[in-house]
């Protein structure tokens, strides 16, 4: 048993021999799957900042905003992926369909967030700001969004650990990712139980959501030092 | 290309079955029935497990836990399930495919509903609770009259969250050779049927609504309108100040 063949072993911890075996297409998988869940969410805080900044300013924009992004992330992924091609006008199976409809959840959630990240900002904090001389923008960008950070953070925590899932979705759809490795999976274990792909994918897919979690808790803590000033004391 | 997705939803031969092919409304019966099994699992298991953890402060742990199973990716949980478990079915039974599809469902149902039930009762003021302690209610009528009722608002958004994500998975049960809405996604991909594909996709979308509206409704004749905020007449405590507390413990458990 020991001269088996490493490629044909089809022990669920032989994925790190498949991972070897097909380096080129796993990675490439792997890249398409890192910039399919992370653009969405870049876009999306794009798009979010400004209407999440509007429904806090003007707060009659506040219920309807909340209730029309509610209603958007009502729609399953997988339904809202087959239905954008034909309402943008799109080929039926578009490599845009997935970002497009991944940035369409991102603001959905984010919008929300953002308001109420602002909306956590301290009055008195504002008004002291005010009397110091900032003006409208400078007071939003220097004094109001640091202070939302975490709340916002939390957001972008919960968009891309679920845009990670949902990409993986649209693999099934026949979109280039981490999803393929499990339809390469089901498709080897007509005969019998072929676990490495599947394994790997599931693996990758989790190493790829706890590197973004990470990399956002660290930024966060970057961009508040004030803090861990309070803590340390 | 929105007409052909029309013409394929309104042609009465997709609404019934044929040998070959299932309609649209059995399709959509298999659908409920498997995201009613599920929900109804992971009810009976979260809200008890939730109640407890809130009443007593013990096992938070296991909310944490439940949690970090949202870092898994479904599809690749429910084609691993399904390739361990089907082949111990033999025969004329989808049995080997359903099972792996309902545990999937279950865990995905059981964290958001856990952690809001969880939060829910955390989230009920002390100062009710203590109330309710002086006049004499033991532990479990505390429980059962005031930290349940309070906290069904958030218990609610859990189960929302919950049904929503059930339907949309069961959806991609489908894509293992299962019946339900996604088969006409599925099979429209794999018969280039475009029209087909799409449809199914408005089909799901359509019961996702519709659930959440359903819930929605009930929600709002099961919440007590003293926790809603909601009077009949003119009210005289503002309702905002009423809600505020549950918005922002709804807002930190999304």
């Amino acid at each position: 048993m020991i001269l088996a063949d490493s490629s044909s072993s089809s022990s669920p911890l032989h994925f790190w021999g498949y991972f070897l075996d097909h380096r080129a297409e796993d990675l490439r998988w792997l890249w398409d799957h890192t910039y399919l869940s992370l653009i969405p969410v870049v876009i999306g805080l794009v798009i979010a900042l400004p209407l999440g900044w509007l429904s806090r300013r003007y707060g009659w924009l506040y219920p309807p905003m909340v209730s029309i992004s509610g209603l958007l992330y009502t729609i399953p992924s997988i339904a809202l992926f087959v239905m954008v091609p034909p309402l943008l006008g799109l080929k039926s199976l578009d490599p845009l369909q997935v970002p497009i409809a991944l940035t369409v959840y991102s603001v959905a959630l984010l919008v929300r967030v953002v308001a109420d990240g602002l909306a956590s900002v301290p009055e008195d904090v504002a008004q002291a700001a005010t009397a110091v001389g900032y003006k409208r923008l400078s007071l939003l960008f220097r004094v109001e969004l640091p202070i939302a950070v975490p709340v916002i953070a939390a957001g972008l925590r919960v968009a891309t650990v679920s845009n990670v899932s949902m990409v993986a979705i649209a693999g099934t759809i026949g979109q280039e990712n981490l999803g393929r490795l499990f339809d390469q999976g089901k498709q080897l274990s007509t005969t019998g139980p072929y676990y490495p792909p599947i394994v790997l994918g599931i693996v990758l897919c989790v190493l790829l959501a706890l590197t973004f979690d990470l990399l956002i808790v660290f930024g966060t803590r970057m961009l508040t030092p004030w803090r861990r000033a309070v803590v340390g004391r | 290309m929105i007409g052909d997705v029309l013409t394929w939803l309104n042609d009465p031969a997709h609404w019934r079955d044929t040998r070959v092919d299932k309609g649209i409304p059995t399709q959509l019966q298999t659908h409920i029935t498997f995201t009613l099994i599920a929900l109804a699992i992971a009810l009976a298991l979260a809200l008890p497990l939730g109640l407890f953890i809130g009443h007593t402060g013990r096992l938070t742990f296991l909310v944490t836990a439940a949690n970090a199973l949202r870092a898994l990716p479904t599809v690749g949980v429910l084609v691993l399930l399904t390739v361990i478990i089907s082949p111990h079915f033999h025969g004329r039974t989808d049995l080997g495919f359903v099972i792996p599809t309902e545990i999937v469902l279950v865990f995905l149902a059981v964290p958001p509903i856990l952690s809001n039930t969880y939060a829910g009762v955390q989230n009920v003021s002390a100062a009710a609770r203590d109330a309710a302690a002086g006049m004499g209610m033991t532990g479990t009528q505390v429980l059962r009259k005031v930290e349940l009722p309070c906290s069904l608002p958030l218990i609610f958004s859990g189960f929302r969250s919950a049904t929503l994500q059930v339907i949309a998975t069961a959806t991609v049960a489908s894509y293992v050779t299962l019946g339900g809405l996604g088969a006409f996604i599925y099979d429209g991909l794999q018969q280039q049927d475009f029209p087909q594909m799409i449809g199914g996709g408005v089909l799901v979308a359509l019961l996702a609504l519709l659930a959440d509206l359903l819930l929605a409704t009930i929600q709002r004749y099961a919440v007590s309108r003293g926790i809603s905020g909601r009077f009949s007449t003119k009210s005289v405590i503002p309702a905002d100040a009423a809600t505020a507390q549950v918005r922002t413990a709804e807002a930190s458990t999304v």
